[in-house]
């Protein structure tokens, strides 16, 4: 279901990647799921091909693309089933805030290895006490010299354990900041990695998608490497969240289709008391609903990604959209699963697969209660929690 | 031999994985069909290429059709073609095979200076393979068909080509016509950055009518076709299934009866 017509060269885009992503990724998800990881010869490919930052200007190796092709990628990827790569997050996540807030040496430096694949990023907040209370955090930076030193440990970090380049949010202890409002970005790479231990969870879902615990111990990282200004961490989060809730949006929005597709094809092929399952006026009321919940997910969520697109604050409506749409999806996925029966609950099935990789939709980037709250307050309300 | 000239001649066909026929008028149903480049073009295209980055020199994508073939040549251009012409004229519809190697063989030639001519076998749509011949004829150069295997030693072509039985072993002085079949490489991916550069305004895309080529207009379009189409249709299968049921001795049975009744045994 398209979010938006596409011009003629961002479908030329797109079928270059669809085609790319069915060859290169789609055939190796299930060894990539097995093996835990993903090769890094997957990432060169990306980079070989354009697919690695291309919002970047020209000047660091990028094409320059702006935020509709950002949407094509989530699209495709989650489609294809190659979100096994942590490709957006290294894209629209990660060397974002290198290239916002970064020095130009930083940036001249790094960027374009992140173009080729050469190096992978990572971007680090969540702790295992601070997750939707994200100000609770506790990983610290003293500044000594031309070094910040890191202690802290960092959970659930997509592309924790391949990553050469780490984003991280952390407290800064300096007598020019204020202590409650302290946080900061550092640049994580280079020699500084050789004091970090990285270990990688054992999830649910999403088996091939590398997701890691990083434990930095007195972790020096040149003072060049701080982005932006000591204490504006969190400001420079804020001002990325609503592109990132949308794009986590994104994705729901296409597992949610490609289960309700998945569901519609098997109905039509099952047999059962001599029929097609979904002749049964419960299939096919089941699958009536569940499509009428897609198509309302894939409508507001074209709207917010329109608003998005000329500028517009989207806060409220895109946490509206965090908070429904991912549940819907698990809905769906649930349901696509009851029609598939004993089947359904068979790891062969993609449908199995789909069902334990949505589950985390609804958690991660801001949990649905969590959106509820922004909600909430948007409305002129604060809620007692 | 040092930098190369290499026309490659592509097609803009419809996927005929998806194609329908309307029974009625036996015409193509064109509506919300997807145009995609001829698959066998994809591989000329990487043939020229590969012989351009050992050798140096410049491709040129040439193809004939509607405005909207310019969506094959920008493709091209992703793959990572030099420069690219369409051939785009009123007077060019309705061309057969014939007229159709005219118009391309004038655009070589108005291009002046060329080593080799690379196409693919035949296209999905026609299925005629006459176009990479003809070419050849009309600019009276040598032609090597079916190509898997191609390389420039000193001043001319060594080429592999699949025969009947076997393949053979061809050699050829420059320039010559090569059709290559999918047997002789492996596409590249497109190549983002020069994509997306293939849709900007200065895109090295040049579009060309006849006055362009000096193409006479009786050898071109529906004038230059000898050939006329009386008829096209999908052929019909009546072919009739009787499943056979019980136990797999009663079915063997009557399948040996069925045999039987048919002559076959």
């Amino acid at each position: 279901m398209p979010l938006f017509e596409d011009t003629p060269a961002e479908r030329a885009f797109r079928l270059a990647l669809r085609k790319f992503i069915a060859k290169e990724f789609t055939p190796y998800r299930e060894e990539w799921d097995r093996n835990r990881a993903v090769p890094r010869e997957a990432w060169l490919k990306l980079g070989r091909q354009g697919y690695l930052c291309p919002y970047l200007p020209k000047e660091y190796g990028g094409s320059n693309l702006n935020f509709r092709y950002v949407v094509i990628m989530l699209q495709e990827l989650t489609a294809g089933d190659a979100m096994c790569i942590g490709v957006t997050n290294h894209n629209d996540n990660s060397t974002r805030y290198i290239y916002h807030h970064g020095s130009e040496e930083l940036k001249k430096r790094l960027l374009p290895k992140c173009v080729t694949g050469e190096a992978i990023a990572c971007f680090a907040m969540t702790e295992p006490g601070a997750g939707s209370d994200a100000a609770a955090i506790t990983t610290k930076a003293v500044r000594q010299g031309d070094h910040y030193i890191l202690n802290g440990s960092k959970c659930f970090i997509t592309n924790g354990m391949f990553a050469d380049i780490m984003i991280v949010m952390c407290r800064v202890e300096s007598p020019d900041v204020d202590p409650k409002k302290n946080y900061s970005l550092l640049c994580v790479e280079g020699e500084s990695l050789k004091h970090i231990r990285r270990h990688q969870f054992e999830k649910m879902g999403r088996h091939g998608q590398d997701t890691a615990e990083i434990f930095f111990e007195n972790c020096p990282v040149p003072v060049g490497n701080l982005l932006g200004k000591e204490g504006e961490g969190f400001k420079y989060i804020m001002e990325a969240l609503g592109r990132e809730r949308l794009e986590l949006c994104i994705k729901a929005q296409v597992y949610a289709d490609e289960c309700l597709k998945e569901a519609i094809e098997y109905a039509k092929v099952r047999e059962a008391f001599g029929k097609p399952i979904g002749k049964f006026e419960h299939i096919a009321f089941v699958l009536a609903e569940v499509a009428t919940e897609v198509e309302i997910g894939n409508t507001f969520l074209h709207a917010c990604v329109e608003e998005f697109i000329r500028g517009e604050d989207i806060t409220k409506r895109v946490s509206m959209a965090k908070a429904w749409i991912p549940e819907m999806c698990n809905r769906v996925a649930y349901k696509a699963v009851q029609i598939f029966g004993g089947y359904g609950y068979m790891a062969e099935y993609r449908i199995a697969r789909l069902y334990q990789d949505v589950r985390v939709t609804p958690i991660f980037g801001g949990t649905t209660e969590i959106m509820n709250l922004v909600i909430a307050r948007q409305l002129g309300f604060k809620p007692i929690f | 031999m040092d930098k190369l000239d290499i026309k490659v001649l592509i097609k803009q066909v419809p996927n005929t994985s998806e194609v329908k026929i309307d029974p009625h008028t036996g015409t193509l149903m064109r509506e919300g069909m997807e145009s995609i480049i001829n698959p066998d073009d994809l591989h000329a295209i990487e043939a020229a290429l590969q012989l351009r980055d050992t050798h140096g020199g410049k491709v040129t994508a040439i193809s004939m059709g509607p405005p909207q073939a310019k969506d094959v040549l920008r493709e091209a251009l992703g793959m990572g073609v030099d420069e690219c012409i369409l051939l785009t004229d009123r007077a060019f519809a309705g061309a057969d095979t014939l007229a159709t190697s005219y118009t391309l063989g004038k655009c070589v030639l108005r291009l002046g200076r060329f080593d080799l001519v690379i196409a693919g076998h035949q296209a999905i749509d026609g299925d005629t393979a006459q176009i990479g011949p003809q070419v050849a004829e009309f600019l009276g150069i040598p032609q090597v068909i079916r190509a898997i295997r191609l390389e420039i030693r000193g001043d001319g072509l060594l080429a592999e080509r699949t025969a009947e039985e076997g393949t053979e072993i061809v050699k050829s002085t420059l320039p010559a016509l090569v059709t290559v079949t999918k047997e002789a490489n492996d596409p590249r991916y497109l190549f983002v950055p020069l994509l997306m550069a293939a849709f900007e305004e200065d895109a090295p895309i040049r579009v060309w009518g006849g006055n362009d080529i000096g193409a006479d207009e009786a050898g071109t379009g529906l004038k230059g076709s000898p050939t006329r189409v009386r008829r096209t249709f999908t052929p019909s299968h009546n072919k009739k299934i009787e499943r056979l049921n019980g136990m797999p001795a009663d079915m063997a049975r009557t399948l040996v009866e069925r045999l039987r009744e048919r002559k076959v045994i």
